[in-house]
């Protein structure tokens, strides 16, 4: 990746405005991720940072503001969700495998069903895929046959073999037994290495601390904090985000 | 054995008309549950949609025919619309109608339920890998939602087989009306006559039902995990 694409924003949040029945949910916010950085937001429960990630696919509506995705306005009537979608990858917190599909199937749906390619090529990419995160001779399972930390592994998968240029993570390890935090965390951490855009929303400090880039700390709807890991973990410049991360402390 | 009276099943062409009766019950339950089960499951699909007036009418029609006796309708249609419309329709094609609207209107009620019981995230994880609408329920939700309604189908199945009896009421001659016409035949010469062709006509429609509530825990027990 040239210095020149490190610098591209691939995804532009301006003054986004979220309500539910008049609630506001998210306010103001403004955000601008780059090709290849990885962002993790961070921010105590309900404060809306997982809201903030499904605005970013359209699972949600937003009442204000825009998102530009690679140049396209996502909040245009006219948006193809469906192209959009594809070209974003998002991991959910309870896995959401499909439980009458194989694991193999689970993968494939995307690649052949929706984008239409050429089955071996699809086939052999999800090989590679399940191979890298370990899980290659579990291809014919189905999920109820695999455990918490290796479905939320092939969800990683189904949503890369899309090939996304950007990858969402909501609290993907949050429902996981604490044994199995790991397993996933190290694929994140790889992909990341890779140079994957990702946006993370997660509780696992540390993790956050290693894989970031940069955090983005939230809180009642608002960014409060944008910092680096090494200062927002160190020095933290907001009230808010200091009694946060001192709940995370023994 | 000899003065029982169970002869009268097998004399003559007694077990024949028997049988032929039971193919009328079974011919009306089969057309009527393949055509409800079908219009039953689109209207169920609608019943899902967002539209309030939609499901207003789609919910009307399921209350309209669970209220109502099935008896009632199969008169309405048969006396009532026919002399109002002065035209002559058949029993069995008003049973055949009546028969496939009440098991369209149970079998939507089956179809949402089932595919409301699927967890939002099933439809959430399959938007996000950009699947369209129709993508989503074919690959996604109907094949989840088939395996949750199938036991209520097939007790809904179970159930119109048997309420296929009433079509003697607008003169089809069913299973139960042949027996009818047997005893009345042969009561003065076998007393006993009504048991045994009741009887028999009990075992006809066990032998019809039990399969299918067999099948059905089958299934239910096969899917529970």
């Amino acid at each position: 990746m040239t210095i020149e694409e490190k610098h591209q924003v691939l995804l532009q949040i301006n003054g986004l405005h979220k309500e539910y029945d008049g609630t506001t949910v998210l306010d103001d916010i403004n955000l601008s991720i780059h090709k290849g950085e990885v962002v993790v937001i961070l921010g105590p429960s309900g404060c809306g940072k997982s809201t903030l990630l499904r605005c970013m696919n359209g699972l949600e509506k937003i009442q204000g503001g825009e998102i530009v995705f690679s140049g396209k306005d996502l909040t245009d009537k006219n948006v193809d969700w469906q192209n959009t979608r594809q070209q974003i990858g998002m991991v959910f917190q309870n896995y959401d495998l499909f439980p009458h599909m194989t694991v193999m199937e689970n993968v494939l749906l995307g690649p052949v069903k929706v984008q239409k390619r050429d089955k071996a090529e699809s086939l052999e990419q999800a090989e590679q895929l399940l191979k890298r995160v370990g899980l290659f001779e579990r291809k014919d399972a189905y999920p109820r046959q695999l455990s918490g930390g290796q479905k939320q592994r092939i969800a990683i998968v189904r949503a890369l073999c899309m090939n996304p240029q950007i990858m969402l993570f909501d609290e993907v390890t949050a429902a996981l037994d604490p044994e199995m935090v790991r397993e996933v965390l190290d694929v994140m951490l790889g992909l990341a290495k890779q140079g994957m855009t990702m946006m993370i929303v997660t509780h696992e400090m540390g993790f956050a601390k290693a894989v970031a880039d940069r955090i983005i700390f939230i809180d009642a709807g608002k960014i409060c904090e944008i910092a680096t890991p090494d200062e927002f973990f160190s020095n933290p410049t907001t009230e808010r985000a200091k009694q946060f991360l001192n709940i995370f402390q023994y | 054995m000899l003065n029982s009276g169970i002869n009268v099943i097998i004399e003559g062409v007694n077990m024949q008309r028997l049988l032929l009766g039971l193919a009328v019950t079974v011919r009306i339950a089969f057309i009527s549950i393949i055509l409800g089960s079908l219009l039953g499951i689109l209207l169920g699909l609608i019943r899902t949609s967002k539209s309030k007036v939609i499901t207003f009418i789609c919910r009307v029609y399921l209350e309209v025919f669970r209220i109502i006796p099935i008896l009632v309708w199969l008169f309405i249609v048969y006396f009532g619309v026919t002399n109002l419309l002065n035209i002559h329709l058949d029993g069995e094609i008003v049973a055949l109608i009546i028969f496939s609207l009440w098991g369209a209107a149970e079998m939507s009620d089956i179809v949402r339920g089932a595919l409301e019981s699927l967890p939002k995230h099933q439809m959430e994880s399959g938007l996000a890998l950009g699947l369209s609408f129709w993508e989503l329920y074919r690959y996604i939700l109907i094949p989840q939602a088939v395996r949750r309604m199938l036991p209520g189908a097939i007790n809904l199945s179970t159930r119109m087989v048997k309420t296929t009896s009433l079509v003697v009421m607008i003169g089809v001659i069913d299973v139960v009306k042949v027996g009818q016409q047997i005893i009345e035949r042969s009561v003065l010469k076998t007393p006993t006559a009504s048991f045994w062709i009741y009887g028999l006509i009990f075992v006809l429609y066990f032998i019809v039902c039990y399969p299918l509530s067999k099948w059905s825990k089958k299934l239910e027990a096969k899917w529970e995990n």
